[in-house]
Order: structure tokens, then sequence, then C-alpha cells
């Protein structure tokens, strides 16, 4: 017994040895990223190292405010993420459900598509979508233009299509023989039970759109119009960057998100695992 | 209330043949299950009488009306499912009453149904709890309670107690036979179970491969099955069957002898067609109808390998010379297990002869 629990002792010890300098590698930046939203932008390019934080966070965002209306810009990068997350679920729900539940023609091949989209890289979608949204439909600088065209998310579907064909089907038989329609079937019956795997998802729609810099960058570039990262990306000039202003927005971007993934890393990872091994 | 009717009704998965020409009648308020082994087709027939299969070609009918174009909900029937279907995000009463919400039913009377069912059931304490905290039998009887409130004109189970340890199957076996009794609707009940079949069943149908073997009532599979499947699956320990070859015809009966069983010889009465001199045949003999030595028409002497003695009667698990098992249920006070050798005898009224096909010669 003694023998066993100092082995056990000695693996968690040289797991720790190794884990350690890998949190602090990872952590390291972030660390850096909040040291110096609280520095001046002289104070960040000094050539002394200063790993401690400073005094001047509350300038730095006034200036962020002053420079980018960067608490409109969050408000906007909320409301497009809650309405994308939303509206995501509700479509990926479905499809998966159709995928899961109903055999119909071309079953194989809508599912290969799905697929194979995923294997497409983004930098090959965003040219043939931005021509169609902004030239054909004219949609540039709208809502919808932010929030619909990345609305069918593969990874979604086959998430949720995978959660519904682990359902026993006989929960559905019994609900059919009982006369229960099936529209009825899927949201009284079959979403409930999703619910871990909906969350996960939610989290990962949610990270996705608040991250999501490149199409709002393309599609919506209208002053006052933008999500955070893009109002973040505009201190980017020619002439005079202003790091502090850009590092206290992006500590702003990510503490929110960090407490959420810390809340919900649970659901996090089993959202991932599932789409792992399941 | 309805009888149940199936003309003609095949089922096939693509080139697959599931259920091959069924036609059955199954009577106003009467049990019937349907048994067989596993794969045998008693789950797909019972399910396309509910409408969850459609049916390839055939005749369904409920209550003397064609169903097979309409929908499970419109059939009156409800179904107990093998893993009971309950959903687990409700509580019991919200599994009880989710059907009648979902399609309308009057508040009122959905409240008076779901109560009636718990009190037939006696889980009105439970109404609050969800699946996961309920026992195997707690969830049967939810799961028979939802099929209750709908108030069908036919109950479908769908090997319902297979998921239950052994002392509950017979508690709720006894509380199905109850409530048929009580309800007086017509049942049709699925399972592999020989010995469900035969204390449920007012009438046993008898699956294999898609057919149907044999129709009747329990104890007449038992005392006069038409074939060597059904001889065999009906009756616990199953029938022995042992190689034979007739030696001689005439007399209204054949000679058959026993060349695993040290060539005794047995004199067999045949009504029907007579197989030929040197033809095989397989007798079969149920473990109960062996008799003591000397009493019966013949004859044998087996090796008792193991002896099982449950108190109330012995199984002798023995064997010949050539290899041939047979089980042979003896009387304990009888004190004739002790030795390794046994002699028994076989009376031919009390035998069975088959064909080399199975068929049963009478």
């Amino acid at each position: 017994m003694k023998s066993k629990s100092a082995a056990r002792l000695m693996r968690s010890i040289a797991l720790h040895l190794f884990l350690t300098p890998l949190a602090i590698l990872w952590l390291f930046p972030l660390w850096m990223m909040a040291v110096f939203s609280t520095m001046p932008d002289n104070g960040i390019f000094s050539p002394d190292i200063v790993l401690l934080p400073s005094t001047q966070f509350f300038d730095n965002i006034a200036n962020l405010q002053r420079d980018t209306d960067f608490i409109r810009a969050m408000m906007i990068s909320i409301s497009v993420a809650l309405a994308y997350t939303l509206l995501s679920v509700a479509l990926t729900s479905m499809a998966g459900w159709a995928l899961a539940r109903y055999q119909f023609f071309g079953k194989g091949a809508v599912l290969a598509i799905i697929l194979g989209t995923i294997t497409l890289p983004y930098a090959v979608v965003v040219i043939p979508q931005f021509i169609m949204v902004a030239r054909d439909f004219k949609l540039a600088n709208t809502w919808i233009a932010l929030i619909v065209p990345p609305l069918f998310n593969s990874l979604g579907v086959l998430f949720m299509r995978q959660s519904f064909s682990m359902m026993p089907h006989e929960l559905f038989d019994a609900a059919r023989v009982e006369g229960v329609k099936e529209w009825r079937i899927f949201l009284f019956v079959a979403l409930p039970l999703a619910r871990p795997t909906i969350a996960a998802l939610s989290i990962i729609l949610f990270l996705a759109s608040w991250n999501n810099y490149l199409w709002p960058l393309l599609i919506n570039s209208k002053p006052g119009a933008m999500t955070a990262p893009v109002a973040l990306g505009t201190l980017i000039g020619l002439t005079k960057v202003s790091w502090g202003g850009i590092m206290a927005g992006a500590v702003m971007l990510t503490a929110p998100m960090l407490v959420v993934f810390v809340l919900l890393q649970r659901h996090f990872i089993a959202g991932i695992a599932a789409g792992a091994i399941k | 209330m309805a009888g149940v009717s199936l003309k003609n009704v095949v089922k096939s998965f693509g080139a697959v043949g599931v259920i091959h020409n069924a036609s059955l009648a199954v009577e106003d308020g009467e049990f019937v299950v349907f048994v067989g082994p596993s794969g045998c087709g008693k789950s797909t027939l019972l399910r396309m009488i509910a409408g969850l299969e459609d049916v390839t070609s055939g005749e369904i009918s409920i209550g003397g009306t064609v169903v097979n174009d309409v929908e499970p909900a419109e059939r009156g029937i409800a179904m107990v499912f093998q893993s009971y279907a309950l959903y687990p995000h409700m509580t019991v009463e919200q599994n009880l009453s989710f059907g009648l919400r979902m399609t309308g039913n009057p508040k009122a009377d959905t409240e008076a149904r779901v109560r009636r069912a718990a009190e037939i059931l006696r889980i009105t304490e439970l109404m609050g709890r969800r699946p996961r905290q309920l026992s195997g039998g707690q969830r049967q009887r939810v799961a028979i309670g939802r099929a209750i409130v709908r108030e069908p004109q036919v109950f479908l189970f769908d090997e319902p107690l297979s998921n239950l340890d052994a002392e509950l199957r017979v508690q709720m076996r006894v509380e199905i036979s109850r409530l048929h009794k009580e309800l007086g609707v017509t049942m049709i009940y699925v399972t592999h179970d020989q010995t469900e079949a035969m204390t449920l069943a007012d009438k046993i149908v008898v699956l294999r491969a898609g057919n149907i073997e044999q129709i009747g009532r329990p104890l007449d599979l038992y005392g006069d099955p038409d074939s060597q499947f059904v001889a065999g699956f009906v009756g616990s320990p199953k029938m022995n069957f042992m190689a034979a070859e007739v030696i001689g015809t005439g007399g209204g009966g054949i000679t058959i002898e026993l060349p695993n069983q040290g060539r005794a010889r047995l004199v067999m009465p045949l009504q029907g067609e007579m197989p030929a001199k040197g033809t095989s045949v397989v007798l079969g003999v149920r473990p109960e109808h062996f008799g003591r030595a000397g009493q019966g028409d013949c004859d044998i002497t087996v090796t008792v390998d193991v002896a099982e003695h449950l108190g109330s009667t012995s199984f002798a698990y023995a064997n010949t010379i050539e290899g041939e098992e047979l089980v042979i249920e003896r009387d304990p006070a009888l004190h004739e297990l002790g030795s390794d050798a046994l002699t028994v005898s076989i009376s031919a009224a009390r035998a069975y002869v088959f064909d080399a096909g199975g068929k049963r010669l009478r």
C-alpha cells in the first residue's frame, strides 16, 4: 500500500514538474498583456523589462473609448455573438436532427458535403462570401451581414447530429405512439436531452463570434458599427500606434471570455470530447 | 376494445425478408404472446402492428379497420418498450401525462387519467420523481402507466421484463397478468422467454426466422407441438432429442431403434404417413417424462455427470457412451441419483417423433 501511494506521489510531482513550465509559457503573454494595459505607450517600449502592473489602466481605457467608442463596439460584439449563438444553435440543431433521425434521398451526400466544408480553409471561403454578400445581396455594413453568413456551422451540425444519434430511438417511438407531432418531439424530448451538447456548442459558437476578426473587418467597417476586435484594430495607424489602448482593449475582450471559460470549462471540454470520441 | 388481425403480412428490409407471410387472429380481450429466439422477427411484427414499421405487403387490422396507412397514434394502441423509454428529464407525472398534454387533451381529463393509472399501478407516491430516481420495477410500472393513460384498445409489450432481475420479473409478470384481468383489453406481448409466454398467454405464437411456426394455447404447445423447434422451445428444461432409425413399420406404427442409447427399441404408434424403413428420425422426450426402469416401453441406461437437487425435484445431466446428452427429471424421494449409472424408461405415449426436417410425425 505504502509503495503504491509513494509511486502515485512521484507521478504527481513529475506531472507537475512537466506541466508547470508549460502553464507559465501559456500564461506569460496573457500576463504581459495585462501589465502593458496598465502602462503608458512610452513605458511599454522602455528598455527596462517590467513584469509588474503600473497605474495607467483607466487612462488607457479612456483613450481607447475616445479613439474608438469601444463601449459601443463591445455592445455590438455582445449582441452579434448572442444573436449568432442563438440562431446558429437553432439552425444546427434542426439540421442535426434531420440528419440523425430521417432517412431521405441524398442524405449521405449531404453529410459528405457538410464534412467537406470543414476541410476548406476559411481564406478560400471568405472572398466568394464577401462578393456574394456585399455585391450580390448588397448587405455590406449591416447586422445581417455580420450574423447570417457564418450561421450554418458544419461542426455544430455534426455535433448535434451525433448527440441526437446517441439518444435511444425508443424515446421518439414512444412519443410517436402517443401522438406527439414531430416538431414537438424535437422541441420537448430531443432538445432538452441534448442540453449538455447545446451548452458546449453555445460556448464554442459564442467564442467563435466574439473572436471573429476577418469577416467583420471586411463586411462591416463603418465607424460606429464595428465589432470590438475591428474597433481595436483601427488603433493600429500608419503613424501612431496606441499600444496601451490596444492592450487595455485586449484585456477587456479577453477577461470576460476567461471568466466564462473557467465557469463553464466542464461543458466546454465535454463538448470537445463528445465531438472527438463518440 | 378490439381484436387484431394479420393477413399475409410480409416485411422486408431491402432484399432481406424479415417476416414471411404471417397470418394471425387475436381475439378481443385476448392475451397473446409472440415468442421465439432473437432475430426471429417478433419485435418487428409488433412494431408493424404499432405502426412504427411499414408493412411491405399484406394487411393489418385493428378492431376490424385496416390500419396499414394509419398513424401509430390513431391505431388505438399503446406500447411498452424494452428500455421503458421514459423521458429522463420529466417527472413521473409529466411522463404519464406528456402524450395527452401534447395532443391537447383537456387538463381535467388528463389529470384524472394519470391519477387512475397511478392508483392502478400503486405509483402515486412516486409522481414527483424522475426516472433515474426509480428502481427498475418502478420504471417498468411508469412505462405501463404511460400506456394505461391512453386508454388503448390494444396494449403492445416489447420484451418489457428483460431488463429486470429474476425476482422482479416474476413479480411484474403477476402484475401484468392482474392488469390484463382488471382492464380486460387485448394485449400482445413479445418475449424470448418461454416461461413468460407459458405463464402469461391465453395464446402463444411461436416464431422462427420470420415464419409463424405454431399458434396455440400454452399447454397445447407443450403437449402437442407441431415441430421439433416448438417442442424444443416450449418447456424448461427443454425437451431431449435422440437420434433414431426406423427399423420396421406396420401395425399402426413404426419401430425405432436408438443407436446412441444402447440400441434400445421402441414402437411408436402413428396415424399419418409412415416413414420408410431405414429413415433417420428424431425421438423427443421431455425431462419429466422419463419413467422408472421397467415401467415404460423401453429402458435406457445413462451415466449421470451432474445432479442438481432443487428440493421439490432433481435434474440429472447425463450422457451415453456415444455422447448423446440428456436431462432427466427425477423425484428426489426415489433416491436414484446417488450413483453414476441411471436406468430410466421411455413410454411411447409420452414421446414424440420428428422427421429429419423437424416436422412432427403423428
